[in-house]
């Protein structure tokens, strides 16, 4: 039998709530194994206040603080100061939130403990809507999206918005750690995270997470498609160190519309959509090549 | 020691004397020298302490329940827009059984803006699950910062409480202070020992999803602690006496109420004026007294019940309106009464919105009216007092 490369403890136990191929739950079995047991997460509203199951059982295996939709930032400066002053200093504080409660209802807040300089982890898991809720849009959806609030109907009403570029963002705040992963990547995923781990400060993980229901794909595929994801460069994969940009997998360059064929969420799509779409992600990847080659 | 200060340096002293870890707060007038006083305490460190500057006050009370559940006696101040922003989260502090102090400086809400006092923000919260105590004096407000964390940190109460200061009137009003030692109230108040607080090697989740067959146990013991509470209080004060030889009248504080036909009910700083009024009255000869609701949460039913049951007459002022009902004093003061045999005459007098002054003048036209009333019947429950274009003459 090959050897794992990755780490073998598991902080999960089974019994998580999560739906069947949900990338969420690898995004919080790649996070834990990169971060151990020495970890206090905080989790707002999103699919995650729910996997854990209902009270008073609990899937994971480090304690979790649940917090207002809003208030993960806040939560994380809050148990940092905490542990400070018990002079607690070996324990990662983590906070891990979905993309609505991290790039629109919760950006203030995380902006703030990240202005603030919050000795801690701050992990988006990217579903790309309000999975939670139902599938309704959020500013982390990207453009051509159906969801429930952008009903695509007679007039072609999908997501006519790009997606916010939440680690241009984080960068723009001069944080010491950024870094995208994915859960078709676990040892870049894990070594990314144990970076952090080593870090001190405001850091920020952005992981996909593929939720098959809202983006109306096959459970089966969850990791092909986030594989995908980077391999067309929809989700390239990358870390910010000290303001650097560094690419970590270069991918493929495969056509957009092999990612796309794939979600039900983009069937409506003309041929002129999905080239628009190729388009839009050819631009976003040479703009990052370029923030590499420059050095910032 | 006695020094002249401020309500807003005596918050900042209860907290540096109850020894607070964890302080985040945003700045909002007038609140706003609580938190420089107490960021100079940490600076200087004279107060061994963790202060987060956070970005909005939603993020302050957050930040401050997160720090409560890892184990850190945690403070924060703040006032009208900061306290009725907070309200989600104050409702998460009181239903994780977190007794937080927090002191509100009660100012009018906009629009039109307004910075001067009502207790508009401070009734507006009154189903958080908070307790809440309306202070007269700055000895008060630093009094009840330390009884409070005593009273919310026992075991069978551990819920948050809120000191409630007239906005400038007790803010930015200097009054001769007696600021404790130190080493008395570190007797008085022991360490923050929760029995239970996040923390590593524990797996457990606070706040987790419950079923609708779990949900409203919840909700009863938080009715159950907040019942606690008022004997906790009432102990507290008693206590609170024998170590400092003060005290602040438990939850309704009454003042010549004992022999009097008519009483004014109300709350905050007006109540000082309002003493010297039934003074002033009853030099002339009226029986009338003042009872100050100290404890608007716990509410003190059964104190209005046994001072209702021997008046005549009970006027209830109310420093804010509940729009579509009345005053939520004298709507709550009714209610507490409707069950005694005896009940007296009840009328509900509006007055000092805005920072509106309630003169001696008022206050003795409101005893007048109250002792009309008590030997004749209400007319208009509910009166708006010194209103521009209303026909009754106050000032």
């Amino acid at each position: 039998m090959a050897k794992t490369t990755i780490p073998e403890e598991e902080f999960t136990y089974p019994g998580g709530t999560g739906c069947p191929g949900c990338g969420a739950n690898l995004v919080m079995r790649y996070l834990l194994k990169g971060l151990g047991e020495r970890t206090i997460l905080s989790i707002p509203a999103c699919c995650w206040a729910v996997m854990p199951g209902y009270w008073p059982s609990n899937c994971l295996k480090v304690p979790l603080l649940y917090t207002a939709f809003e208030a993960t930032g806040a939560a994380m400066s809050g148990l940092r100061a905490a542990l400070d002053i018990k002079g607690v200093q070996d324990v990662t504080v983590v906070g891990f939130a979905g993309d609505g409660g991290t790039v629109d209802i919760g950006l203030q807040a995380m902006s703030g403990a990240a202005e603030r300089r919050t000795d801690g982890i701050y992990v988006m898991y990217d579903n790309e809507a309000y999975m939670n809720t139902g599938i309704q849009r959020s500013g982390s959806t990207p453009w051509g999206a159906w969801t429930t609030t952008t009903p695509v109907g007679t007039s072609h009403g999908f997501k006519h918005e790009p997606k916010k570029d939440i680690m241009a963002i984080m960068q723009a705040h001069r944080i010491p750690y950024a870094a995208t992963v994915s859960i078709a990547h676990p040892e870049d995923f894990i070594k990314k995270v144990e970076k952090a781990k080593s870090i001190k400060g405001f850091r920020f993980i952005h992981a996909m997470s593929p939720c098959p229901p809202g983006w109306r794909m096959n459970p089966s595929q969850a990791v092909e498609v986030a594989r995908l994801a980077v391999d067309t460069h929809a989700f390239p994969l990358y870390e910010i160190e000290e303001g650097r940009v560094r690419i970590t997998r270069k991918g493929k360059g495969v056509p957009i519309k092999e990612y796309l064929k794939l979600q039900g969420r983009f069937s409506h799509l003309t041929e002129d959509e999905v080239a628009a779409i190729q388009s839009a992600v050819d631009d976003g990847w040479k703009f990052l090549l370029a923030k590499e080659s420059s050095g910032v | 020691m006695r020094q002249v200060m401020t309500g807003n340096y005596a918050s900042a002293y209860g907290a540096k004397l109850s020894r607070a870890e964890v302080i985040a707060a945003y700045p909002i007038t007038p609140q706003t020298s609580i938190v420089e006083k107490l960021a100079e305490f940490v600076t200087s460190g004279e107060l061994n302490a963790k202060y987060i500057p956070v970005e909005s006050e939603h993020s302050a009370m957050a930040a401050c329940i997160a720090a409560e559940t890892a184990g850190a006696r945690t403070y924060t101040a703040t006032s009208s827009h900061g306290l009725t922003l907070m309200h989600e989260v104050l409702m998460w502090a009181s239903g994780a059984r977190l007794p937080i102090v927090m002191t509100n400086v009660s100012r009018a809400m906009a629009p039109p803006w307004s910075v001067w006092v009502d207790h508009m923000d401070s009734v507006a919260q009154r189903d958080t699950g908070w307790l809440q105590f309306f202070c007269q004096s700055n000895q008060e407000v630093l009094d009840t910062i330390i009884m409070a964390y005593k009273v919310c940190e026992s075991r069978k109460v551990m819920l948050p409480a809120m000191i409630i200061e007239d906005a400038f009137i007790l803010s930015h009003t200097s009054e001769p202070v007696d600021v404790p030692d130190q080493h008395v109230v570190d007797s008085f108040l022991p360490p923050y020992a929760p029995e239970l607080k996040i923390e590593v090697g524990k797996a457990r989740g606070f706040g987790s999803l419950v079923k609708p067959d779990q949900y409203m146990e919840f909700r009863y013991k938080d009715m159950l602690a907040m019942r606690e509470a008022r004997d906790r209080l009432l102990a507290v004060e008693k206590e609170f006496k024998n170590v400092f030889g003060r005290s602040h009248g438990g939850l309704l504080e009454q003042y010549m109420c004992d022999d009097a036909d008519v009483v004014l009910v109300t709350a905050g700083s007006v109540a000082a004026t309002a003493k010297d009024v039934v003074d002033a009255l009853r030099a002339k000869g009226s029986r009338v007294g003042l009872a100050r609701i100290r404890a608007f949460r716990p509410f003190p039913h059964e104190e209005l019940r046994a001072l209702g049951s021997k008046v005549e007459g009970m006027a209830v002022l109310d420093r804010s309106f509940t729009f579509g009902a009345a005053g939520a004093m004298f709507s709550e003061a009714k209610a507490s009464l409707y069950s005694c045999q005896k009940r007296p005459v009840m009328k509900n007098y509006i007055a000092g919105l805005g920072g509106r002054d309630i003169t001696p003048k008022i206050l003795g036209k409101i005893f007048e009216d109250i002792a009309v009333m008590a030997r004749r019947g209400v007319e208009e429950e509910v009166e708006w007092v010194d209103v521009a274009g209303l026909p009754r003459r106050w000032r």
